[in-house]
């Protein structure tokens, strides 16, 4: 988990989400930063952009939090599929 | 105030091209859901659909009337003149002039605009077709139904997503019954197929990629669909007194709003809106026998409809049967409501009631008896019939055998 991929995840959801950066830390859950499911849609959809990367349906249903995400694009970029274990694993 | 009687029943949908056909899939719990033919899917993360298999305008209407139609009021007029002649309606010029016109639809005619603004924006042409504007508009449904028939009287569409068409029969219950209207065509009809349409609602992050499994805990997702349902409301008087058939009665509409969130259900606002059919109807909870539910197979949708029934209906909610019809003729948007109540209607009827298929597992947190996959014979009295939109825009119809 490089500091860039974390720099990056962060300003996605605070870009999205409308609110300040530093609020946003690799241990905020969803709850805390106040991300519903359409929320939590609307990032996914930042990130596919950002990355440009595919997050299934199935991965994208588990992640509950900041540090679920970063991990989660991390293995979608390394490995360059879209494969659903690799999000949640 | 006038008794409300369904006199006349059309429908088009994936479970068949007129209400026998839907009746039976019905009772025979068959599934209309299946690999979309109309679109091409390869770039989509789900494949199916509850298409109108094989759909061509040409049974229905010559190739100059369909150019100024999309799909969806090509739906529409099909569902309303299977409704018309069901009822067997004798036009007099009065009656032609008092008759209402209420439609639901969701996306209307995007499918056709999507086609105008694909040749805009990717193959840089400089024009769009000049009927894109009049094929696109939501109205188009009520207006080619106004056309089909001759009725000038008051005539609109309602759009409220997924509760279009469940507005749009109470409104046109409600006229009915305080004597506005002696007459009304009322229903829903949508063709939300189009590619563009199918990325949106992928988008969304609610599609199922296999099928639609209302309250089972393995459920995944909604399956869209599409289709056309139009009754025939009339006075229960004046019907019995022409000897109509009397299909079923509407004795009963509720609505209310969430004021919550655009895409989240709430339990509280399908609570009032189910508690508001209830009372519009002067019952008691205790006598409804079936819902047919808004079920559509999402994670939230079905706990959250199975926390409204549970608060409104209290211990009766165990001597309820509650079913999704759209686990058979998917989720038809706009059209959905008018396709439940007729499922609803069938159900009182014919004294069956229609299950919900594709069903796995009991959901501890939708612990109803939601008939699953079977159909099963019960005289059933009064059911009501719930839409809940998103946006948060509820309506529920109550019916009487």
């Amino acid at each position: 988990m490089s500091d860039e991929l974390i720099q990056r995840v962060r300003n996605v959801i605070a870009n999205t989400q409308r609110i300040p950066v530093e609020k946003i830390t690799v241990d905020s859950s969803f709850q805390e930063l106040g991300i519903d499911s359409m929320d939590g849609v609307n990032i996914l959809f930042a990130l596919e952009n950002e990355f440009n990367i595919t997050i299934p349906d199935d991965a994208a249903r588990q992640i509950r939090d900041v540090r679920q995400m970063i991990e989660g694009v991390e293995k979608l970029i390394g490995g360059g599929t879209a494969d659903a274990a690799a999000v949640t694993s | 105030m006038n008794r409300v009687a369904v006199t006349g029943i059309g429908v088009i949908c994936a479970l068949g091209r007129n209400s026998e056909e839907f009746n039976q899939a019905l009772r025979e719990g068959r599934s209309g859901i299946g690999l979309i033919h109309c679109t091409d899917c390869t770039t989509l993360r789900f494949h199916n659909g509850a298409e109108v298999q094989g759909y061509d305008h040409r049974p229905y209407f010559d190739d100059k009337r369909a150019d100024f139609m999309d799909r969806f009021a090509q739906f529409a007029v099909i569902a309303a003149r299977e409704a018309v002649s069901d009822a067997g309606i004798e036009w007099t010029p009065e009656l032609r002039e008092s008759s209402a016109i209420i439609t639901g639809s969701c996306v209307g005619g995007q499918a056709t605009e999507d086609v105008g603004f694909f040749n805009v924006y990717k193959l840089g042409q400089n024009r769009v077709h000049p009927l894109t504007i009049p094929k696109t508009m939501a109205n188009a449904g009520a207006s080619h139904i106004s056309m089909e028939f001759g009725i000038t009287g008051p005539s609109y569409t309602i759009s409220t997503a997924c509760s279009s068409a469940s507005h749009a029969i109470g409104q046109a219950y409600w006229m009915v019954r305080s004597g506005m209207a002696p007459l009304a065509i009322t229903g829903g009809s949508e063709a939300p197929l189009s590619f563009g349409i199918l990325k949106a609602w992928e988008a969304l992050r609610v599609v199922s990629p296999d099928t639609c499994r209302p309250f089972s805990k393995d459920r995944n997702g909604m399956v869209l669909g599409e289709g056309g349902a139009m009754l025939v409301l009339e006075p229960l008087e004046a019907a019995r007194a022409r000897g109509a058939r009397i299909h079923a009665e509407i004795v009963g509409f509720g609505m209310s709003s969430d004021a919550c969130h655009i895409t989240q259900p709430s339990a509280d606002g399908a609570a009032r809106a189910m508690r508001a059919a209830v009372c519009d109807a002067h019952l008691m909870p205790e006598a409804f026998g079936y819902i047919n539910a808004h079920g559509t197979g999402t994670q939230a949708n079905d706990t959250t409809e199975t926390s409204a029934i549970r608060a409104v209906f209290g211990p009766h909610a165990d001597r309820l049967a509650v079913s999704s019809t759209k686990s058979m003729h998917g989720h038809a948007l706009g059209a959905a409501g008018a396709l439940e109540a007729m499922a609803a209607i069938f159900a009182l009827r014919d004294g069956f009631l229609p299950p919900t298929a594709n069903y796995n597992e009991p959901d501890p947190e939708c612990d109803l008896d939601v008939v699953p996959n079977v159909s099963r014979p019960a005289q059933i009295e009064y059911a009501l019939s719930n839409s809940f939109a998103f946006g948060g825009l509820n309506a529920v119809l109550a019916f009487r055998r």
